[in-house]
């Protein structure tokens, strides 16, 4: 009984010195918004869609992040380019139910979506939540710089005959006889 | 029945099937490309690999291919074997090696039985690392888009287009990896069918064109059981909406009707319904022109319409409840048939002759089982294009029946179209012009519709002598008549839209012929043009006919009409409508503008086929019911409401109670499905588990989302939320099962392979045959006096239907309206192919289409879409040549065997 008596005290005191040494140690927290915190380049924050090396837009507009969202926020439609590229008509994030979860991101066989760590996205009128292309679609490569979908993918675009794209022989002569 | 064991567990199997559709008819899943269950199995993918035993001690086992074996009695096969799986994988890699990095913007993603069967295989890794086999890809016309890197080599799309669906125009290029699926130039492809390319393809290399300039992927689609409203076969669709428009049109599976495949125009005939024209608001004639009613004033305008001495005209393409409610309101004697008066004649005489018990109206799965066909003067390509492509099956019965002699089993297609080379079952084609089945027919007599009602009558006067005697001394008579008597399922056809009902007297003569010489009731197909003209006429008394209408408006019997979705120009001559059109005021109900809705002093809009639960009633008396699948567009209203009391009622209580009041319609209501099967009121959702962006999608206009519309009228919800049609398919839209995203899927939701669907509804056969019949007299029509050219009605797939023709897609492919007459015809009146020439010199413009094959004396006249008034026309017609004038679409989009190259 006076073992608990004393061993009850004891961490109370140990308790009060651990927080009285905290004054003399460095602060976690800072002074936001005067001091700015350092993001990590893959925290998931305001989602944005990037451009090709080539500056095109890297969407193709395949439904893939939109099918992945658990909200649902996001809603597009596909078009066609005269050149032959898929592109979004119109592509809208709806950022008062977005979670920041990156589902989106990993679903993007383009790498267009990204999130960055820009977390800054307060508003007072909620309509102002609604984000269009015109808002989501940056001047860059985003994250990632070198990937561009149309060198891969085996689909005709101006300026990318069919058999030009990586790995990819010539076309067939299908009228020709040799093996 | 034989008993199969796979993977220890013992399955009742068919033995007259192969493995891989007995697996699939268990429920288990094995991959397959090439394998296709209505076109059998040519063992060309490999992919179907399974472990078979030779008996319970054998361990070592032999692989061998599903669709390759038959699933023979005392069968041990394993489909889970490590060897097997593993083969199967390997086979996947190797048709993977040169497929493009295209998924994200191929049409076909998310909907790709290649993508489902990668996964079920379990290839996930590319290894191989040198160059992908390129193609160049082909204009194929405005329905379908090629992708020819896609391919795997299935050989799938020349066996549907070639083997099963008669085309001429796609093959199978060049060989081993060279190997290309294409035409031999660019071009439009040729056959009717060709929209169930993108279907058959097991991957995206033919994908619809029309689909994708207005794409959504399959699970972002809002879709519901429809029915194909194209032409009176009544084929089952799915249509599928996006953002308030409709996308596309696919194939649902119906045993008896369409099984796997409908036809381009129903696939791609929609589109009218997102027409810019669609009338918007309640329309009033206000100082010559039409004008938006306000809504204060709507109700007082429509009573107006309501009382005594009002008539009502029906219309074929609108739904039962539609022309029901529209009866109801006007009362029965002045309810009017809205076909013309020929066409009403030969509707009836169709109805009497489809409640003899000598006769039975085959569906189309009973036609592809008919061993001798004989088809009166029907342009059956034309008008009712599904049952075509179920005859050019019907004359596959002979292969079958020498593959049976020659124990090889019915799956083995490559065998039995081998071995039967050129023989096929006798098709006896009457008809006016070269049709697109000739390239199958046994017998082909192209004459004048008089002279074939004569050599019609003198086979049934061949076969039976009771028949009435008629004179022909054409050849093929007796061969006809013998090969229909010693079938053993003959078939005869006719219809309404030859215009001659002539031709139905002496078919129903040749059925009634058999039916006496055999004892055994006979096929009788008789055709008619729209979706529910055997719907209409059963609510419309025989007497009331069009032409009794416009009578008692002409006499002034009557001030006021309501006119039910239906033009009445195309229905009777322009001069007798525009009389008839200055005597009454009318209150018009269409979805878009028309001459007769321009007449109108009130017009109201009307909903869509796939704005509005429906039934509809196909040539057979099959009546179908057809699920609302969008909201309705702008102010549109199911035409049954505006016509009944619009704040109350919905549209099964008005089904319930057009089956107890309408004659003939009793079965109607067994359509409507068992709400007692759904439990806590969960309704069944339009859209799919995975739909996206429903936060999204409206929030450019607010930001708080609008409550989901709420359907009160229907079983069906515009949600995700309810019970999904996996576990109920007898309101199945979208096929979808679990790893099996693609349209294979059905395999999951059919009894079995083939079979009817789980809990499937095939409709309801409404007209009952209780009457007894005899021989009809075949009426005569009067003889070539004036010296001119006889008559024949043309039609075109692409144009002769009202609704589709004013579908964007189907108007590429249309033509305009055209004289065919035969090359000796064309010199004597100094004609070249393309001229101008006006049909009795009345302001009628037709483009002279000189045809080899055509009969001198006879000209197949095609009114284009209603550009020629059809009913002006007499039994014969003097032709003039007159100089350039201004046409729409010309005639290069015509396809036709026999166009006469000479200076063309």
């Amino acid at each position: 009984m006076i073992k608990l008596i004393v061993d009850t005290l004891l961490s109370q005191v140990r308790t009060l010195w651990l927080v009285f040494m905290k004054l003399f140690q460095k602060k976690d927290t800072v002074e936001y918004p005067d001091q700015q915190p350092y993001m990590f380049p893959r925290w998931r924050g305001r989602i944005i869609l990037s451009r090709d090396p080539d500056g095109e837009e890297r969407c193709v507009a395949c439904n893939l992040c939109a099918v992945a969202c658990p909200v649902d926020c996001i809603a597009l439609q596909k078009g066609e380019m005269e050149d032959g590229r898929w592109y979004p008509e119109f592509f809208r994030i709806n950022f008062s139910r977005c979670i920041m979860c990156g589902f989106c991101e990993e679903a993007c066989p383009t790498n267009a979506i990204q999130l960055t760590p820009d977390f800054e996205m307060a508003e007072y009128v909620r309509q102002d939540m609604v984000w269009e292309k015109e808002d989501l679609l940056i001047n860059g490569t985003g994250k990632y710089h070198d990937y561009n979908f149309y060198r891969v993918a085996g689909k005709k675009i101006e300026g990318k005959d069919k058999g030009e794209a990586l790995n990819e022989a010539a076309p067939v002569d299908v009228r020709s006889l040799l093996p | 029945m034989a008993k199969i064991v796979i993977d220890g567990i013992e399955y009742e199997a068919n033995p007259n099937n192969n493995l891989l559709q007995e697996c699939l008819s268990q429920g288990l899943d094995l991959p397959y490309f090439c394998w296709h269950p209505c076109m059998g199995s040519v063992g060309a993918c490999r992919q179907c690999a399974v472990k078979q035993y030779r008996d319970a001690d054998d361990k070592d086992g032999l692989l061998v291919m599903a669709c390759m074996t038959p699933a023979s009695e005392g069968s041990i096969i394993s489909v889970q074997d490590p060897q097997a799986k593993d083969m199967r994988e390997r086979v996947i890699e190797s048709l993977m090696i040169s497929h493009p990095h295209d998924c994200p913007v191929c049409e076909e993603g998310g909907e790709c039985h290649l993508q489902d069967m990668t996964l079920m295989s379990g290839h996930n890794y590319r290894r191989y690392d040198k160059k992908k086999v390129t193609h160049r890809n082909q204009y194929l016309g405005p329905f379908i888009n090629h992708e020819m890197n896609r391919c795997i080599t299935c050989y799938r799309c020349v066996r549907f287009y070639d083997d099963y669906a008669g085309g001429t125009d796609l093959s199978a290029q060049a060989s081993h990896h060279h190997t290309y699926f294409g035409r031999h130039e660019e071009g439009v492809l040729e056959s009717e069918f060709s929209g169930n390319l993108v279907e058959v393809c097991p991957t995206g290399v033919f994908t619809d064109k029309a689909f994708s300039s207005n794409y959504a992927r399959k699970w972002d689609l809002q879709t519901a059981p429809s029915v194909c409203t194209g032409c009176a076969i009544g084929c089952n669709t799915t249509p599928g909406e996006r953002y308030g428009s409709l996308r596309r049109i696919v194939n649902r599976y119906n045993s008896e009707i369409n099984g796997y495949f409908i036809c381009d125009r129903g696939r791609f005939g929609f589109d009218y319904v997102n027409n810019e024209e669609r009338i918007e608001a309640p329309l009033a004639k206000k100082e010559g022109e039409l004008a938006v009613v306000p809504t204060d004033e709507l109700q007082s305008a429509i009573e107006t319409f309501q009382g005594s001495g009002v008539i009502g005209i029906a219309s074929p393409r609108a739904s039962n409840e539609s022309n029901f409610a529209l009866r109801c309101l006007v009362g029965d004697e002045n309810f009017y048939s809205g076909v013309s008066d020929a066409e009403h004649e030969a509707t009836q005489l169709i109805l009497s002759l489809a409640k003899d018990s000598a006769f039975h109206a085959p569906s189309v799965r009973e036609i592809e089982l008919a061993d001798a066909v004989i088809v009166v003067g029907e342009d059956v390509t034309n008008v009712a294009p599904r049952v075509a492509l179920a005859l050019r099956q019907s004359v596959r019965n002979k292969a079958k029946e020498l593959a049976e002699d020659c124990n090889i089993p019915q799956w083995q297609d490559a065998a039995v179209r081998e071995l039967a080379q050129h023989d096929r079952s006798p098709l006896a084609i009457l008809s006016s012009y070269a049709t697109r089945l000739d390239d199958i027919a046994s017998d082909i007599v192209i004459d004048s519709p008089t002279e074939i009602a004569n050599i019609a009558a003198a086979v049934a006067n061949r076969i039976s002598g009771n028949a009435p005697a008629a004179s022909s001394d054409d050849s093929s008579v007796a061969q006809i008549a013998a090969q229909l008597s010693e079938a053993k399922r003959p078939l005869v056809i006719a219809g309404s839209t030859s215009g001659s009902v002539n031709h139905i007297q002496a078919a129903a003569n040749i059925a009634r012929a058999l039916n006496e010489k055999r004892g055994a009731v006979i096929d009788l197909c008789l055709l008619v043009p729209e979706v529910n003209t055997i719907g209409m006429s059963l609510l419309v008394s025989e007497r009331n006919s069009l032409g009794t209408a416009l009578e008692k408006i002409s006499n002034g019997q009557t001030k006021k009409a309501i006119v039910l979705e239906n033009d009445l120009y195309r229905r009777a001559a322009k001069q007798k409508i525009d009389e008839a059109f200055q005597k009454v005021e009318m209150l018009v109900i269409d979805q878009l503008p028309s001459a007769t809705t321009a007449k109108a002093s009130l017009v109201l809009p009307s909903t869509s086929f796939s704005e509005q639960e429906s039934t509809y009633v196909n040539y057979e008396g099959r009546a179908q019911l057809s699920f609302q699948v969008h909201r309705n567009h702008a102010a549109a209203l199911p035409a049954w409401r505006w016509l009944s009391d619009q704040q109350s009622g919905d549209i099964e209580s008005l089904i319930n109670r057009c089956a107890e009041e309408a004659k003939n319609f009793d079965k109607l209501d067994d359509l409507l499905p068992d709400l007692n099967q759904f439990v806590a009121g969960m309704k069944i959702p339009r859209q799919s588990h995975r739909y996206s962006g429903r936060t999204a999608m409206k929030a450019n206009l607010n930001v708080h989302e609008p409550k989901q519309p709420v359907d009160d009228q229907s079983i069906m919800s515009f949600s995700m939320e309810g019970i999904p049609a996996t576990k109920d398919s007898s309101v199945l839209g979208a096929a979808w099962s679990p790893a099996w995203n693609s349209n294979q899927s059905i395999s999951k939701f059919q009894e079995e392979i083939n079979g009817d669907l789980k809990q499937g509804h095939v409709g309801e056969l409404l007209i009952e045959r209780n009457e007894i019949g005899s021989y009809l007299s075949v009426d005569q029509q009067p003889n070539n006096s004036n010296g001119g050219l006889q008559v024949a009605v043309a039609y075109q797939i692409f144009g002769s239907d009202e609704l589709s023709a004013k579908s964007k897609t189907i108007q590429h492919r249309m033509t305009d309206a055209y004289v065919a007459l035969s090359p000796k015809d064309a010199e004597s009146l100094d004609l070249n192919q393309g001229d101008n020439v006006s049909l009795d010199g009345d302001g009628n413009i037709a483009i002279a289409c000189i045809r080899s094959k055509m009969k001198q004396g006879t000209v197949a006249v095609y009114c284009g879409d209603n550009d020629i008034d059809r009913h002006a026309l007499g039994a014969t017609i003097v032709l003039s040549k007159v100089a350039e004038a201004k046409m729409k679409h010309g005639i290069q989009g015509l396809i036709v065997s026999d166009l006469y190259e000479d200076g063309y």
